[in-house]
């Protein structure tokens, strides 16, 4: 099937090939005079039919040009074994080179090629917008020294050693008679000296390098092009000056200008990307163009960016950065989606055309002034200089690390410096009154392109292989990880506690502190806050995937006719809708929605590949294991250094998230009583376990995060003196039921792991809760409400619709804490529904 | 210099201490310093009370494993010498060390950090993170906020996922194998990838939290970095 296909695209693009060079001959003969379009021919009478070719021409043209690149895509994409061995982006361009042999043979001369303005104005800004809203915002912040580090540092030192050593070279004689001078080696060395975003998200992507060394490469392809452009621009300046008239000055304007240029153009990014966001904040009754904002505000801030000749690209990708959060916080699901693809389409299509355009951009016969000791060289130079500027700078950089970049890691780094289009649309800026031998440059920049993105970019994958540079883990953390995670994490920041440390990053913490406190405030509609919150997000997601499940279920059942049938999920339905619809509207509607929203909360993990696809073939079923992650994600506390800022000696627990800090704290206290009493006062331990579990039962509401705690009673016995003295004393639902938590305390050193005695009567804990909950007494409304409910049914047959339930109390508890808890329970226990027949997922019970 | 040596004089055995744990003079200055600063009684060693005192331990879910790592039950007090190797577990790994054989394994070495880590699950000690253990572990850091069966089920995958010799229990190869698998030391480094001079500073006024005197440590404790991978 998919060879017919590809023959029939095959086909289909000769068609189109052929109707371009049609029209490039066409092209070709109206190119003198570009104003004549429209109307050209003077009119003898009316015509019944005419063909206004020049009327359409440009925009047709272009898009004919677009077509041919998706379908140039397509037909490459087709054949997996090819690019399994050879880089998409080195395809496109050979593909390039073939259209541009076409071309060739029916114009002799280059009728299309890249032009800067197109290329900076039109291709280049959705990529980068794409890269910044796409940015893993902690990882790259957390390597910014790195990547900063490399793209000034770095970038600087590539283009003037090469440009140095191309100028001592020349002054060796190595290049022959050419008319360059030391300012004009060192204007190319600018150019040359980049390595360009585009052509490593390209390369990159495909190889799936461990994500620090991704990191490393891509922030740093991104944020030198600040550097690039103002050497380039200091450079060229200095060419139209002349050397005579350089001067101390003029070097530390040009110094100047760098910093100027670059924060000048993240600023506007910034400040455009905070225009989006409070934007989106008020767009609730145009939901329909709110996702065009992103594209207009982010182009305009790109604009913005040149106007003010500030760093373009430094712009859009922080304007890109700044908003991602804000705006996916505030517009509606659907349009959240669209903007994601969206910007992929953008991106990937204007990658696309770039690298055909290189390709079509070498058949031309003026650019081409062959020298072989300058070509050679400068592309000898670019790979060695490069590798010999990587290892300098992480060799210094490694002293400050906490995790050293490897050696391999280093030679991956110096690898993918890809030079791309970047460096040949400045290429084509030069001013060829000005530097004589520009065609040589581009030639040479073309030439150093293709070598880095078709050789290199080739070889990438095997050599990633063959030095065994760690991968980025293919398959999804599992779950015990990510628990483990949170296990170090805590670990790390209790062992900093003890030792005096303070957390390694103060600044996140200040900015997050900031950034949550005023700016989701100023930039967040107070509804996406609500939403933000994390018992609604979790309670949202569960309840999408309750949904999901209901209806997996009844559409393997034949068809969902059985909610009809049975009583018990009418009351159910009814309820549901009744309850959430204000909360989760699009639940009950219709399942599409769901369905949408499901698809959206696949991809929350932003990707920064061009790819949508393997975001995409993740199957239905996967939503469990993402839900459960998720689950945990929202769940587990978080890391001390996630939520520490205030450093005063006086007010430790004051955080955004004071309930979970009481909590913990209440919890903490609680079992250092315990252990003081057992150990100091003689307590026996057996009875104040035994004794604790029926306390922490009374105090358990169903899941109480609810700040209304002067209803429940406050488990007011003497022996703890915790419970009642604050506000967040009463509930404490985390201590419920498992009372063995109480004597983990006492437990084992690594040395010496011993084993308390007294924890023996802790047994019971081993009998899963819905039993234990039954034997338990029965005092408390809401456990042996649940018991009895619950017990009828055996646990697999809880597996798929226990989750419903659970969703749906905890809710409850939620949004409507005053009502007694007793009342609730039976309100909104839905009746047992049809046992499920045996599901064949994993899902891990017991 | 020649202070921060007549300095270390006043630390006990401080010589073979950094011997044993290679740690460098001023991780052990610094880390004397907030030893008397936790011992607040000085009498020379602490007590469970001393880490009790230190506060944000106390908001710290597994804040008390933490401290039953220090001082457990059998060995009530812990001297300064006790405590310096039990944090030498978190040294960044020396990969010099690990490639040489034949030396005793140091205590920053990746098994004994996983070992380490391993103890906060198994509290009991048998070599195996039994259901109850993950589960009590979970407990502790899930809170309230999901509910039993939530719960239940996230242990029994979890167990699912790293059980190998489906055994109903993780033992420590398994565990190490899990780490080893998967991002998990990875993730936790890339987090604490930079300490920078700012931070050294805030540290320096932080390491009188603990009691209610000001302490202004002289000297940084750059190296002094925790990882664990």
């Amino acid at each position: 099937m998919p060879v017919s296909y590809v023959h029939l695209w095959l086909w289909r693009s000769v068609v189109l090939i052929c109707l371009v060079l049609g029209v490039s001959a066409v092209n070709g003969e109206s190119k003198s005079d570009t104003h004549h379009h429209g109307n050209g021919s003077s009119i003898t009478g009316i015509p019944i039919v005419s063909f206004k070719w020049h009327h359409v021409e440009t925009p047709y043209l272009i898009v004919l040009w677009i077509l041919v690149a998706g379908v140039a895509k397509m037909v490459i994409e087709a054949n997996h074994h090819v690019t399994s061995v050879i880089p998409e982006s080195a395809l496109l361009i050979c593909v390039g080179f073939l259209f541009g042999g076409i071309i060739w043979g029916a114009d002799q001369k280059q009728t299309f090629s890249l032009t800067p303005t197109v290329f900076f104005f039109y291709l280049l800004p959705q990529i980068i917008l794409d890269a910044g809203y796409f940015m893993p915002n902690k990882l790259f912040f957390s390597n910014l020294g790195g990547i900063l580090i490399h793209a000034v540092i770095g970038t600087c030192w590539n283009a003037a050693s090469v440009g140095l050593s191309l100028w001592g070279c020349h002054q060796g004689g190595a290049m022959g008679d050419i008319d360059i001078g030391l300012l004009q080696y060192l204007l190319f060395g600018s150019l040359i000296a980049a390595v360009d975003p585009v052509a490593v998200i390209a390369v990159f992507e495909e190889v799936h390098v461990n994500e620090v060394l991704f990191i490393m490469v891509f922030g740093e392809s991104l944020l030198n092009d600040g550097v690039t452009v103002v050497l380039f621009n200091v450079f060229d300046a200095f060419v139209s000056l002349g050397g005579e008239k350089i001067n101390a000055v003029e070097i530390i304007k040009g110094i100047i200008s760098f910093f100027v240029v670059a924060f000048g153009g993240s600023l506007v990014g910034f400040v455009f990307g905070l225009l989006i966001s409070l934007l989106t904040r008020c767009t609730k009754n145009i939901q329909i163009i709110e996702a065009g904002f992103i594209f207009v505000l982010g182009y305009l801030s790109y604009l913005t960016a040149e106007m003010l000749s500030l760093s373009a690209i430094l712009s859009i990708a922080f304007c890109g950065i700044c908003c991602q959060k804000y705006i996916n916080a505030n517009m509606d699901e659907k349009s959240v989606i669209t903007v994601k693809y969206v910007m992929k389409v953008f991106a990937n299509g204007s990658e696309t055309i770039i690298f055909l355009f290189l390709g079509i951009s070498a058949i031309d016969k003026t650019i081409w002034v062959w020298n072989t000791g300058f070509i050679l060289l400068t592309v000898f130079f670019v790979f060695v200089y490069r590798c010999i500027g990587v290892f300098f700078l992480t060799w210094i950089q490694n002293k400050f690390r906490l995790v050293p970049l490897e050696v391999m890691d280093r030679i991956i780094m110096s690898y993918g410096g890809l030079r791309g289009a970047v460096a040949y649309g400045l290429a084509m800026m030069l001013d060829e009154n000005k530097i004589k031998e520009k065609n040589l440059m581009i030639g040479t920049t073309l030439i150093v392109v293709y070598f880095t993105v078709i050789l290199q970019g080739i070889t990438m994958k095997p050599l990633v292989t063959w030095l065994k540079v760690k991968r980025a883990s293919a398959n999804e953390i599992t779950l015990i990880e990510k628990v483990q995670n949170k296990v170090f994490d805590h670990m790390l920041v209790a062992i900093e506690d003890i030792s005096g440390q303070i957390g390694h990053n103060y600044m996140r913490d200040k900015w997050k502190h900031f950034e949550e406190k005023w700016m989701s405030w100023f930039l967040m509609k107070p509804s996406a806050r609500k939403k933000h919150d994390l018992v609604f997000d979790v309670f949202h997601q569960l309840n999408l995937k309750d949904a999901m499940n209901y209806v997996a279920e009844g559409e393997r059942r034949g068809s969902l006719e059985f909610i009809r049938n049975e009583t018990a999920f009418i009351d159910f339905k009814k309820k549901f809708a009744d309850e959430y619809s204000e909360a989760m509207p699009d639940i009950t509607v219709d399942m599409s929605d769901s369905y949408a929203a499901h698809s959206s909360m696949r991809d929350t993990v932003p990707s920064i590949s061009l790819e949508l696809h393997d975001q995409n073939t993740n199957g239905l079923r996967e939503t469990e294991d993402i839900n459960t992650h998720h689950l945990l994600q929202q769940h587990l506390y978080k890391g001390r250094k996630q939520h520490r800022h205030k450093y005063s000696r006086s007010h430790f627990t004051v955080n955004q998230d004071e309930n979970e800090v009481q909590e913990i704290f209440q919890r903490t206290m609680r079992t250092r009583l315990e252990s003081f009493k057992s150990t100091k006062m003689g307590v026996a331990p057996p009875k104040t376990i035994t004794k604790h579990p029926k306390k922490d039962q009374q105090q358990k509401m169903p899941n109480g995060k609810s700040t209304d705690n002067g209803k429940y009673c406050h488990c007011d016995d003497d022996d703890f003196e915790f419970s009642g003295d604050d506000g967040a004393s009463g509930y404490d639902p985390s201590a419920g039921s498992f009372p063995m938590r109480v004597t983990y305390r006492p437990g084992a050193g690594i040395e010496n792991p011993v084993f308390m005695p007294d924890l023996d009567p802790m047994a019971p804990m081993q009998i899963p809760p819905w039993l234990a909950e039954a034997e338990l007494d029965s005092s408390t409304v809401a456990l042996s409400q649940r018991a009895q409910t619950g017990l009828p049914w055996t646990p697999s047959n809880l597996q798929r619709l226990a989750p419903l339930r659970i969703s749906t109390r905890s809710t409850d508890s939620f949004m409507m804490a005053d009502v007694p808890a007793s009342q609730r329970q039976d309100e909104h226990l839905p009746p047992p529904p049809p046992p499920p027949p045996p599901s064949d997922d994993d899902r891990g019970h017991l | 210099m020649g202070s921060s040596s007549s300095r270390l004089d006043r630390v006990p055995g401080a010589k073979d201490l950094m011997e044993e744990t290679g740690f460098s003079e001023t991780n052990i200055l610094c880390l004397y310093d907030r030893f008397e600063v936790l011992d607040r009684e000085e009498r020379g060693y602490l007590r469970l009370e001393d880490f009790e005192a230190i506060q944000q331990l106390a908001v710290n879910p597994i804040g008390d494993r933490i401290i039953g790592a220090f001082v457990f039950p059998g060995r009530e007090t812990l001297d300064f010498p006790s405590f310096v190797r039990v944090l030498a577990h978190f040294r960044p790994t020396d990969t010099t060390w690990s490639r040489s054989g034949s030396q005793p394994e140091p205590a920053n070495s990746r098994t004994r950090k996983l070992r380490f880590a391993f103890s906060l699950y198994d509290q009991d000690g048998d070599g195996k993170i039994s259901r109850a253990e993950l589960t009590e572990m979970l407990q502790a850091m899930l809170g309230m906020q999901v509910t039993d069966e939530q719960l239940q089920s996230i242990v029994g995958r979890a167990i699912q996922e790293a059980d190998l010799d489906r055994d109903g229990a993780i033992s420590f190869d398994e565990f190490k194998k899990m780490a080893a698998s998967g991002q998990t030391g990875l993730k936790s480094v890339s987090s604490i990838m930079y300490r920078t001079k700012q931070q050294q500073q805030q540290q320096q006024y932080i390491c009188g939290e603990g009691g209610t005197e000001q302490v202004h440590l002289k000297h940084s404790c750059q190296t002094l970095m925790f990882i664990f991978c």
